[in-house]
């Protein structure tokens, strides 16, 4: 369920993972700058090639990564095979891949220097004790999401397609300033 | 810091609504156009690929409609919602998005009789096949479940006679056969019943009659509950496979659990066309704002003359869920107890002539076939709305001869009580 029930302990030490604050979730996407996405797609009918091309849209620099599509060109970014290929720091792991496997992408995600700040397990996908080793080691973790439809809920593009963002607000959505179809993310 | 949602008098006044990003227009704007603008090329692909957010042409999605959308489906806490022409419409979709040729669904034999008709006639067209199933007995549900069933259908309060369905009893047969449970919330409103809550999947509501309250607007919508996993259920592929109109997108996985709601609108409303006009989008916001306030009054009125008809001379049975006597008063009490609502019906010793008289009778109540309107209305079912069907069926939806359907509205319940006095003392 996407419904948001209030969390009920404001002092747990980790994220309570079946509950995030919007604050949390707003304050991930505003400060990351390099997503890489593992398990990329370059078929257009795939939730994770339409994530890259929403995300790579809205400014995000999207890394693809498919050890079956190294060196080939997605969406016009560079594919690597695997997380430690991938030149200069990561901000955010997305895992685009199933629970089980989210496991081994985690270790290779906190074997990289420097550690990426976030790790985000794409909607369906959730594996508490990977999201435990990332939050050990001071990652801020994400499970069971998607950036794309967070985006659209904080930002209220969501609600153009009838989706309950659960967002209530008195004050006027901002424009991202590239069309009247985008929204920012830092509505007040 | 958390996010705690607001609470339903709060949702029913702001939920998707917002001060226009555009101008700062604080009243939702009725975004009278048929076609949008694209930021540019790749956007309008991306538009059309459902790879972006926004609005493309009014018959698929429309600003004004989608606060419709999102303002119901946050009062029945959905994850998502489509606004259509009428509620009608509503169950169109929901049934196309659900069953392909050959397909059952089991309904409650207790139902609006236009939903009736359209179950028992324009349905068959489609090769879609309802299976009937008494609205008072949940083990007749399971009964009529086979292999080819791909949905349970009821009304939370049965029109027209004030028949309360113990939602949770078939919701447990609907979840043990894993099938999508499918209530029709029109009668009750979410102020009075939440059904979602009870275990329904997805909730239909034709919007003409409480939502939008005033009788001015057509309207219907689709409430998606997000509880039904479609993704991977060969028995859904409008949801469950690669679907040709999208580039082999499967919408069950892609909208995760808003898929059914996407899928009604992407599939159904594109290409068979029910669209809701904005203005009576914006006309059925406005009636929401206060749905809340009305649907406390309509019952309140609705016991009172309820209590006062059941000891008049000429009439010999009251079926109001709200009286004490009732037979679905407990059940009345367990899914709405802050009122029943503002429909029932009741006998006439006198038959079908004195019901034909009565309605001629009446001055204040208003005689049509509608329900939800601030005003207060009356129809003789069996003369008009459930006219097509025959006797046996018009008893068995609670529509004999003698029945008549009162639909009390706001005013002061005295002069409502002395137009009735009046009119039965003349019949």
């Amino acid at each position: 369920m996407l419904i948001e029930l209030p969390c009920p302990i404001p002092y747990v030490p980790f994220m309570n993972h079946d509950n995030y604050p919007n604050d949390y979730i707003r304050g991930i996407l505003n400060g990351v700058k390099t997503i890489a996405l593992v398990g990329a797609s370059q078929n257009p009918s795939r939730p994770s090639w339409i994530v890259t091309k929403y995300l790579l849209e809205r400014g995000y620099d999207v890394i693809p990564i498919n050890p079956g599509l190294a060196g080939t060109e997605l969406l016009g970014k560079t594919v690597y095979a695997s997380l430690k290929d991938v030149p200069g720091p990561i901000d955010m792991v997305e895992i685009f891949r199933n629970s089980e496997a989210a496991g081994p992408i985690t270790d290779e995600a906190l074997a990289l220097d420097p550690l990426p700040k976030v790790l985000w397990m794409q909607l369906s996908v959730r594996n508490d004790e990977a999201a435990a080793k990332a939050e050990a080691k001071g990652l801020q973790v994400v499970m069971d999401r998607c950036p794309k439809i967070e985006f659209g809920r904080l930002s209220g593009e969501i609600s153009w397609q009838g989706v309950n963002s659960r967002m209530i607000s008195a004050k006027k959505p901002v424009l991202s300033g590239k069309g009247f179809q985008k929204l920012s993310l830092n509505r007040p | 810091m958390t996010d705690r949602l607001p609470s339903f008098n709060t949702l029913a006044i702001h939920a998707g609504a917002a001060p226009d990003a555009a101008t700062g227009a604080r009243a939702t704007p009725i975004y009278q156009t048929t076609s949008f603008v694209f930021d540019d090329v790749d956007h309008a692909a991306s538009l059309f690929g459902l790879q972006a957010f926004g609005n493309i042409y009014s018959r698929i999605g429309n600003p004004t409609c989608a606060v419709l959308e999102e303002r119901v489906a946050a009062l029945e806490g959905g994850t998502a919602a489509l606004a259509v022409a009428s509620g009608h419409a509503a169950e169109f979709l929901t049934f196309h998005t659900l069953l392909q040729p050959g397909d059952e669904f089991v309904a409650a034999r207790k139902l609006y009789g236009g939903s009736i008709n359209q179950f028992n006639h324009a349905y068959k067209n489609f090769g879609w096949n309802v299976v009937w199933a008494d609205s008072d007995d949940p083990s007749s549900f399971e009964a009529a479940i086979t292999p080819k069933t791909k949905a349970i259908f009821v009304e939370s309060i049965a029109n027209p006679g004030g028949v309360i369905v113990d939602l949770k009893a078939i919701a447990a047969i609907a979840k043990k056969h894993r099938i999508p449970f499918i209530v029709d919330n029109t009668m009750a409103s979410p102020y009075l019943i939440r059904p979602f809550e009870h275990g329904a999947d997805i909730i239909v509501h034709s919007a003409t009659k409480f939502l939008g309250g005033h009788g001015n607007s057509v309207g219907g919508v689709i409430v998606d509950g997000g509880t039904f996993n479609f993704a991977g259920d060969d028995r859904y592929p409008m949801l469950s496979k690669p679907r040709p109109e999208y580039a082999g997108m499967v919408l069950g996985e892609t909208f995760g659990n808003f898929g059914f709601a996407i899928a009604c609108r992407v599939l159904g409303l594109r290409d068979l066309g029910p669209a809701l006009s904005p203005f009576n989008a914006f006309l059925i916001l406005n009636g929401i704002e206060t749905l809340p306030l009305r649907m406390q009054r309509h019952s309140d009125n609705a016991l009172a003359v309820a209590e006062h008809l059941q000891g008049h001379s000429k009439i010999s049975w009251v079926s109001y869920p709200g009286l004490r006597s009732d037979r679905y008063h407990n059940l009345a009490q367990e899914y709405c107890p802050k009122g029943a609502g503002a429909v029932f019906t009741f006998g006439l010793k006198g038959g079908y002539e004195a019901g034909v008289k009565l309605v001629s009778n009446l001055k204040l109540f208003s005689h049509l076939a509608n329900i939800g309107d601030t005003r207060s209305l009356v129809i003789h079912p069996a003369s008009t709305t459930h006219r097509q069907l025959t006797d046996e069926q018009k008893t068995q939806a609670g529509a004999g001869p003698e029945v008549v359907r009162l639909s009390i509205g706001l005013e002061d319940t005295q002069d409502l009580i002395d137009d009735l006095n009046q009119a039965l003392d003349a019949a």
